[in-house]
């Protein structure tokens, strides 16, 4: 939201322009006729808010009190879906593989992107080479997951090929416990990798170039000017960039559905796929809606807590 | 300090190299998998070239191959007929992202040029909606369509998100607000009304967000599989990338098609590929721009 208001704002005429239209004459004949037609130009999307958005929220809080099988009508049974989710080990690790796979590939995602962005934004201006870097974000993550699962096979993959070739051992990464979540986090920060790139180096170029000529003339090093400048000018949108992951990862499921389909034996079993397998291989909907719900609270709490700790809304600039 | 500068620069000058390559890799591999014969890719599997040369991934995939064909060539019998899917796509994407940048705009123009009571009430309303992710709504969402006996219709399919976005919304009303209303101001006062207007003036002016958004709503339709997986069981209607997961899955554990399942994912990812190739520019600044979504 902060680049998005920056852009905004940079685009925007004097304020009084915007001010003057805004309040002072609501009752004026050249806004004659302006309430009906506002209803009318916005009734698709009232519609579609209240239809789709609001009301689906309200049913998805009360479904997750009810035992609900879809074929028959919701039977109201108050906190059991909670107080089954406390004692639901499966829940639990599900929640922990989750989060292994958050913490994993945000980081990730995070520290390659960075470092791209800023070799980019110091070595070229190449449209051509952000637009091929973009491109694993174009294609779905069905697709991704599907080449990777190619290219990762333990027989003939080719990436133990290559690592049997160099001497080491042949990894099963998407059918062994411990390499499931690291190869799906992989495979997640490929996919997004330059997508988050490209963000932070449009971030990078608002920063004006004068600071770091500056900076060297007080004799900088590259490095230093990376940490006490290029970070801490980069941090609202670095803030943005890292709820937005966080969201995103914590809701993990195309790549998980096809790679390993949650396994082997729920090493990759992360929340929306089990959410879905109680759905839509049980049928049951009130115990699903109850995690979705928890999950919507995890995610929060935890945008929340981001939003504190990163400071989001200010950059350092005054510091 | 300049030879120290320069190490600098090839050593991130490598890393970048470094980067593209494990970017780009895949996508040939992908190819170069599709052009092989699926006996020889298990002799050859380390060769950076096609083996045993064959168009028959792509015949298995586009259902012109027979099945003993099929198997020969290590296929499973079972083709898919992704022509049949990529339409479905195309529907899919095109429909609703038309449909909800069209909606955004009507009710950015409302929000940005009208006056009327209630506006700053229903904008904040509106808004509260990117708060909720699709985790919470997508389950009660199937609900709705199943009773509306919508599944397995494109309009089910396609109706949930192709009348509101938050986002689009947003993101149109900032950019209305920033520009000037002279020309506007100038027609109303020749009479002409404020539909007209709306039509005549600012949706043109906006064409440059209208089109960032509608590519990016095509990205992210075209590539959706969640949703899709709901709301549809039928393949009369269901999008490409649940062929290719499913395709992928009657694929036999033991001995994959991987050549096929190559030849149908680069089916599947060609038509954003050629949306890269005429509006790759565009894309990247869009993405830089919009920072969000």
């Amino acid at each position: 939201m902060a680049v998005l208001e920056s852009t905004a704002r940079g685009q925007r005429p004097p304020r009084d322009a915007v001010g003057r239209r805004g309040k002072s004459r609501p009752h004026s004949p050249a806004h004659r006729g302006d309430a009906k037609l506002a209803w009318v130009l916005i009734a698709p999307a009232l519609v579609g808010f209240l239809v789709f958005a609001a009301y689906p929220t309200v049913r998805g809080i009360y479904l997750s009190f009810t035992d609900f099988a879809v074929l028959s009508p919701p039977e109201w049974i108050g906190l059991d879906n909670y107080v089954q989710l406390l004692h639901d080990d499966v829940f639990w690790s599900a929640l922990g593989v989750t989060v292994y796979f958050v913490l994993l590939s945000v980081s990730i995602s995070l520290v390659v992107s960075i470092t791209t962005a800023a070799v980019l934004h110091r070595l070229t201006s190449s449209t051509v080479i952000r637009g091929l870097i973009i491109l694993p974000f174009l294609i779905s993550a069905v697709v991704a997951g599907t080449v990777w699962s190619w290219m990762l096979d333990t027989q003939l993959g080719i990436v133990n090929i290559v690592i049997k070739a160099l001497g080491g051992d042949g990894i099963q990464f998407l059918t062994s416990r411990s390499w499931a979540i690291p190869s799906i986090a992989l495979i997640s920060v490929w996919k997004q990798m330059g997508y988050t790139s490209i963000i932070i180096f449009a971030g990078l170029q608002t920063i004006p170039p004068t600071i770091y000529e500056a900076g060297r003339v007080d004799g900088a090093s590259e490095l230093t000017m990376f940490r006490r400048l290029t970070l801490p000018l980069l941090r609202p949108i670095l803030a943005l960039v890292v709820v937005l992951n966080v969201i995103g990862a914590f809701q993990v499921f195309d790549i998980v559905q096809v790679t390993t389909k949650g396994g082997p034996a729920n090493a990759s079993n992360v929340l929306q796929m089990y959410i879905y397998s109680k759905a839509f291989g049980q049928f049951d909907f009130g115990y699903a809606a109850a995690m979705s719900l928890s999950l919507f609270v995890i995610l929060i709490a935890i945008t929340f807590l981001q939003m504190r700790l990163l400071r989001a809304s200010e950059s350092d600039t005054n510091a | 300090m300049s030879r120290k500068l320069s190490i600098g620069r090839a050593a991130a000058w490598t890393y970048l190299v470094g980067v593209l390559f494990v970017t780009i890799f895949p996508f040939y591999w992908i190819l170069r998998t599709a052009l092989s014969d699926n006996y020889a890719l298990s002799a050859h599997p380390a060769s950076l070239l096609p083996v045993g040369f064959t168009w028959g991934p792509f015949q298995r995939v586009l259902g012109l191959a027979t099945t003993e064909q099929s198997i020969a060539e290590g296929g499973s019998g079972a083709s898919i007929h992704i022509g049949h899917y990529l339409l479905n796509s195309v529907i899919y994407a095109s429909l609703s992202t038309g449909l909800i940048v069209f909606f955004s705009t009507l009710a950015a123009y409302a929000f940005a040029r009208l006056q009327w009571r209630g506006r700053d009430f229903m904008f904040s309303l509106f808004l509260t909606a990117l708060m909720v992710p699709g985790i919470l709504t997508l389950l009660p969402n199937f609900v709705l369509v199943k009773e509306l006996g919508l599944l397995n219709t494109f309009t089910g399919l396609i109706l949930p998100g192709a009348l509101f976005s938050a986002f689009n919304i947003f993101f149109l009303r900032q950019f209305m607000l920033g520009l000037s209303t002279e020309i506007e101001e100038a027609a109303l006062i020749d009479g002409a009304g404020k539909l007209r207007v709306l039509f005549g003036i600012t949706l043109p002016m906006t064409s440059g967000p209208i089109v960032t958004l509608s590519i990016l709503g095509f990205i992210g339709m075209w590539n959706d599989y969640f949703w899709p997986l709901l709301a549809t069981s039928d393949d009369s209607v269901q999008p490409l990338t649940l062929a290719l997961a499913v395709f992928k899955q009657s694929s036999p554990q033991s001995q994959p098609d991987w050549a096929g399942l190559m030849a149908a994912t680069l089916v599947a990812a060609l038509p954003m590929l050629a949306l890269f190739m005429v509006f790759g520019r565009r894309i990247v600044n869009s993405i830089g721009f919009s920072g969000i979504k």
